[in-house]
This record gives C-alpha cells, structure tokens and sequence, in this order.
C-alpha cells in the first residue's frame, strides 16, 4: 500500500525536508494509540531529525471521538499563525483536556492572536484540509490510527517498531 | 469464496431486534458486504468504525454498506450504540453462519466469519470480493476502487 498524495507543500512537516528518511503519520488527537505514539516520534524526531522528514495527516475517527475534529481544527488553526507543531504537542500532551477552552488555553500559551485562532478554527479550508488527509489515509490504505507509512509505504508495526527499524537502518 | 460476476445469493436477515433487511430489496442500490469475525475488536483499528467515517465516500457511489457477523441482533444493537455506527449490522444468527456459508465466508474452526468484502452491483451481481486474515483490517480503499471501476 503506497501513499496517495505524495508529501506535498500543504502538509506540515518537521525535521529536514531533504532528509533520506520520510515518515508520514495518520493520526487522531483523541486516539490513545496515538498520544502513547506521540513521545516515540518525539524521541525518533530528536535524535534523528537532521535524516528523518516527518508528515503528521489527519485521520479523526470523529464518529468514536468526538472532541478528535476540533483538536484537529485547533492544530491547523495555529500553523496559519506559525505554530502547528506547538498546539499539535499542547494537545498530544494534555490528551484527556480536549474541549475548546482548553485549545484556547494552549493558544494563550503560544501567545497566538486569540480572536483570530477562535476564527482560524472555523474556516472552510481547514475543514478542507482535514477531509483532504482524512481522503488521502482512505486512499492509501489506512484502517486505523496511527498508521505510518516510511518512504512512501505502509509500514506494518506501531511506533516503537519504527524507532526500533530506524535506529537499525542508520546505525 | 464468490467471486466477480457469481449471482449474490439473496438473504434476510435482522438489523435490529425488530428490523428485517433483505438483499432483494436493494436492487437498483450498489451493495457492500462486509463479512467480519465478531463484535467488540479493539478500538482504533475497528473495520466497522473506520467504514462508519467513509459512509459519505460510499453514498457518492450510491452504495449501502451492510456489516455481518455471527453476533446476534441484540449484540449488534449495543455494538452500534457503542460506537455510534450510522449503518447496519446484521445477524447471520440463525441458523448461525448460513450467509457467511453461501458467500464462501465463514471459518468453520473458529465458528465465525471471514473478514471478507463483497461489492454488488444493482443487478445483485457480485463486481469485486476480498479477504483478508481475521486480524487484519483491510480498509476501505479496495471498496472505493471497485465501486469505482464499476461506473467505468
């Protein structure tokens, strides 16, 4: 199973863009395999970030978790003020916290334009933005979250696996 | 297991503890058939709450989804509660697995389904079948694809 669409300037990424080493997460804030995955990537982030490009795309299982669309709405609201992967850790830490206010709560932190996040959460292209990954998961064969897709392919195995696999392949 | 271009054997099953559905009455209606083990699988990769998120990508075929297990009908009704499901589950009950039986989906040893896919067409054609092991979720994706290279 390969991803469709291929990394591309609307998602967000960290680590280095031109790294050897892609991985595309699809993940659901309020999903609890994916807030134990978060420190995993973390970790794989930190100590191999200048080799790894990493991709987080939203697949909020809305209908099981009802707060995982507005975390996800939360987090794409901040990276229009430039502080995607701030409010995507504020939220993956503080997981059982997942009402508005507390998204408000962590824009506050951030020192975002609060009138303009509480607006931001709302727009057409963000609710556009999360179908889109939400789509593109379907497409490329995701069944649940998280799910991890390494250079393009699906990877069978859960975050740790994935630390275990890139610590092998770049030792 | 049926295969592209098999007749679908006709069925009648309960949704509900009072609800009857018969693959006869979907005629003119693209069919899913999502055969699976049994109710209550772990959470976040559950097959039957992924299809409950792609129900609008099935709707653009014109296609109902329809799941099956061996799970009895009021079985089904608290795993739909449960997990909010917005389409039926139905209750190869009794006598148990005899639909799984006809469609070529059902695991003898384990007394189950197979975790099998079916899409029909309005004809009550089969147009594509899948299975894939029992703890493997296989998606939606196959479904999508063969939804759309029927209207090719």
């Amino acid at each position: 199973m390969s991803l469709h669409p291929e990394v591309n300037k609307k998602d967000h990424i960290k680590g280095d863009s031109s790294a050897n080493l892609e991985i595309v997460e699809f993940g659901d804030f309020q999903c609890g395999h994916c807030g134990a995955a978060h420190p995993v990537v973390e970790k794989i982030i930190k100590q191999f970030g200048n080799q790894v490009t990493f991709v987080f795309r939203n697949f909020p299982l809305s209908e099981m978790h009802e707060n995982a669309r507005g975390a996800a709405k939360a987090a794409e609201a901040a990276a229009i003020q430039g502080k995607y992967w701030e409010m995507h850790n504020s939220i993956f830490e503080n997981q059982e916290n997942l009402q508005s206010n507390d998204f408000i709560a962590h824009a506050e932190k951030l020192g975002l334009d609060i009138d303009k996040f509480k607006n931001d959460m709302e727009l057409t292209s963000i609710a556009e933005k999360i179908d889109t990954d939400f789509e593109s998961g379907i497409r490329s064969g995701v069944n649940g979250t998280p799910s991890f897709f390494v250079n393009g392919n699906k990877f069978d195995g859960d975050a740790a696996n994935l630390l275990a696999v890139i610590e092998g392949s770049v030792a | 297991m049926l295969q592209k271009n098999d007749t679908a054997p006709n069925f009648t099953l309960y949704a509900t503890p009072d609800k009857e559905i018969s693959l006869a009455d979907m005629k003119g209606k693209n069919v899913i058939l999502a055969f699976y083990p049994a109710d209550w699988s772990p959470v976040c990769s559950d097959q039957m709450a992924l299809y409950n998120e792609t129900l609008k990508y099935f709707e653009k075929h014109d296609a109902e989804i329809f799941g099956i297990s061996v799970d009895s009908k009021w079985c089904h009704q608290a795993f739909t509660e449960s997990r909010n499901l917005h389409f039926n589950l139905l209750a190869d009950f009794e006598p148990k697995g005899a639909i799984s039986k006809a469609y070529g989906a059902y695991d003898e040893k384990e007394g189950q389904s197979k975790r099998a896919l079916f899409v029909i067409n309005k004809e009550g054609v089969i147009e594509w079948s899948f299975v894939s092991p029992n703890e493997e979720n296989p998606g939606a994706d196959g479904i999508l694809e063969a939804l759309e290279n029927m209207n090719k």
